[in-house]
């Protein structure tokens, strides 16, 4: 954040009338703002990073320690969670199960929104409608019933209870997110196509899907993330320890009665959030490039 | 290529009824152009035709086949688009190719038909482009390259030229001519455009409230059009019309002028009529009514000018420059042979 108000204050003053160019009107109206940005996006990874190398006897004195920096930073708090717990596990076990719940999802959305936009079938308008009145169904009331599914469905403590209830919310928000793509992909193009002599799948699969692309990716995202940081189905599907999720089982796992381990719960956060923010960062500039220069003729 | 029958073809949207039995029959290797204002139903009746649409009532034959439950990919038709339709993530050679690819042609098949269609319209050297690449001409070019690949029975263009700017327009006009002059495929086009209709086709079907007005040579609609709103739609700048009263063997407008006819119809002494008369059929002449002098406008090879005699205001189209100013008087005359007269009820042709 220093780095980009220094850059500012040392850019090369513009000539020219427009005032806005200006180097004072730059850093007021673009780097004091993504100054500000960056700062309350990136100091929770700041807090988490340093509260994870912090020995014990730092983490709670704050008189003797400056709480901002690490005085003298150990690496035992990140051991003893990889290797003193399942911590490994859980997280191949979060990722196989956001990655299938987002596959299974996108599948079925991206059917289920190509049907409502472009089948135009009698009620469609209606179904579109109810798929979204069942997102807006708080997971908080739907666990308790789909509890019950989920045990006669003989699927408690295994990965499917999770990797099949998560397209309960997934399904209806990628459908509403692929409803509005489909929608900006011009209705000429299939016309088009079927008078080509494709049919309905063909055109799918090689038209509507390939200019879909980025609205497929930003839906898998935020599948992805939705899926990652789940946590009451995860609570209260998943039993054994070494078969939950991350968000949980840090949760549970490092917080002993009253005993919270803070340096290996942030150790835990924080690599639990890098996939995520990997996954984020990998598609951000093909889903933008793409958004900008797709669907246009 | 096939013949085209429209046999009382109909469509209704809902309770509304689009298309009113409609009847064209259109021959083998024919241009045919649909034209009319828009909300008229050309390009619903188009869009039958290519089977994007239901067809309500009637039937459509394509050759000697009905087409009403053929689905659009059955029928042989090739379609180019208001908009081109171009798959923006497919190159100028995969857009040409992607019928061909989805009948499962050979792969020296393909080359030889993009390679064959791309001579024709100059699309060589951007083969490899993608559409946005390309300019709007090109991308027309395009479109109808994709439409000459699969080498259809009958081509349907909807509006193809009305994304275009003026001088382009004009070019292209002339290119689908050609196009057509070549091919020999049966044609169906849609405009709003009446020059272009008039520029381009063997036969004008003029289209209006989901109904035929007229169907013709471009020359017998201009020269005899069958009703008022033909004649209105038909020219420009539009004919002139004055409501009046048929006397004798002359006209007697509303606000009194005295225009002359060479013959009045069969009994028709009295009868209220609309006489037509077109802008480029009105001369100078010394014995003529007298005008007055409104709006001059020459545009170089003729003068277009704005008159008014008594109430009635007219346009003409002189071929030769004149010096009058606006409030100077001058003398005009109608061609005798060229007057048009319409019934005032109905707006039905009278003169023979």
């Amino acid at each position: 954040m220093t780095d980009a108000v220094q850059q500012a204050s040392t850019a090369p003053a513009r000539t020219g009338a427009i005032s806005w160019r200006s180097t004072p009107n730059r850093v007021v109206t673009i780097y004091l703002p993504l100054a500000c940005f960056v700062f309350v996006l990136l100091f929770p990874f700041y807090w988490m990073t340093i509260t994870a190398l912090k020995p014990n006897q730092e983490l709670y004195n704050y008189k003797d320690y400056n709480p901002f920096f690490v005085h003298s930073p150990t690496l035992t708090n990140v051991r003893k969670l990889l290797f003193e717990t399942d911590y490994p596990q859980w997280l191949m076990t979060t990722m196989m199960i956001a990655v299938a719940a987002t596959v299974l999802s996108i599948f079925a959305a991206v059917l289920a929104a190509y049907a409502i936009q472009r089948l135009r079938f009698r009620g469609a308008q209606w179904v579109g409608l109810a798929i979204y009145l069942a997102y807006l169904v708080p997971p908080s009331i739907l666990f308790i019933p789909l509890a019950t599914v989920v045990f006669k469905l003989g699927l408690y403590d295994s990965p499917f209870a999770l990797i099949l209830t998560y397209p309960t919310f997934l399904v209806p928000f990628c459908t509403w997110l692929l409803i509005g793509y489909f929608k900006s992909i011009p209705y000429e193009l299939e016309e088009c196509a079927m008078i080509d002599g494709a049919t309905r799948l063909q055109i799918l699969r090689k038209i509507t899907l390939p200019l879909a692309v980025p609205g497929l990716i930003s839906a898998g995202i935020f599948a992805f993330t939705l899926s990652w940081n789940e946590f009451i189905y995860a609570l209260a599907f998943i039993q054994s320890s070494e078969k939950k999720t991350v968000p949980v089982a840090v949760l549970t796992q490092l917080v002993q009665g009253d005993d919270y381990q803070w340096g290996s719960l942030m150790a835990g956060a924080l690599f639990g959030s890098i996939p995520v923010a990997l996954f984020y960062s990998f598609f951000v500039d093909y889903y933008v490039s793409s958004l900008t220069g797709a669907v246009k003729e | 290529m096939a013949s085209v029958d429209i046999i009382d073809a109909g469509k209704f949207f809902g309770a509304l009824r689009i298309i009113k039995g409609v009847n064209i029959p259109i021959s083998d290797g024919e241009f045919v152009i649909l034209v009319g204002p828009s909300g008229c139903g050309k390009s619903t009746l188009l869009r039958m035709i290519a089977g994007l649409e239901e067809i309500s009532e009637g039937e459509i034959r394509i050759g000697s086949r009905v087409v009403n439950e053929v689905p659009p990919k059955e029928r042989d038709i090739a379609m180019v688009f208001q908009n081109y339709a171009l798959y923006p993530h497919m190159t100028v050679a995969d857009n040409m190719a992607f019928s061909l690819k989805l009948k499962q042609a050979s792969k020296s098949e393909i080359t030889a038909k993009v390679d064959r269609a791309a001579k024709i319209l100059g699309l060589g050297p951007l083969l490899e482009r993608y559409p946005r690449q390309l300019s709007g001409g090109q991308r027309q070019r395009v479109a109808m390259g994709r439409a000459i690949v699969r080498d259809p029975q009958v081509f349907l263009f909807d509006e193809p030229l009305s994304n275009l700017d003026a001088k382009l327009r004009v070019q292209m006009r002339t290119e689908i001519k050609e196009l057509h002059q070549r091919l020999k495929t049966t044609t169906i086009y849609v405009t709003h455009d009446q020059i272009e209709a008039m520029t381009m086709a063997d036969r004008i079907v003029v289209m209006h409230d989901g109904i035929v007005e007229q169907m013709g040579a471009p020359l017998d609609l201009y020269d005899r059009p069958a009703n008022l709103f033909v004649a209105g739609f038909i020219g420009s700048p539009a004919m002139n019309m004055l409501k009046g009263t048929i006397r004798g063997s002359s006209f007697e407008t509303e606000n009194g002028n005295r225009l002359p006819l060479a013959a009045a119809p069969a009994a028709s002494e009295g009868r209220r009529a609309i006489y037509g008369m077109r802008p480029e059929n009105i001369h100078l002449a010394g014995d003529g009514i007298p005008a007055e002098v409104v709006v001059v406008e020459p545009t170089g090879a003729e003068t277009q000018v704005v008159v008014k005699a008594g109430g009635d205001e007219l346009i003409c189209v002189l071929r030769e420059r004149i010096s009058a100013k606006p409030g100077e008087t001058i003398r005009i005359t109608p061609d005798l042979r060229l007057i048009h007269l319409f019934d005032a009820e109905d707006g039905r042709r009278l003169t023979a």
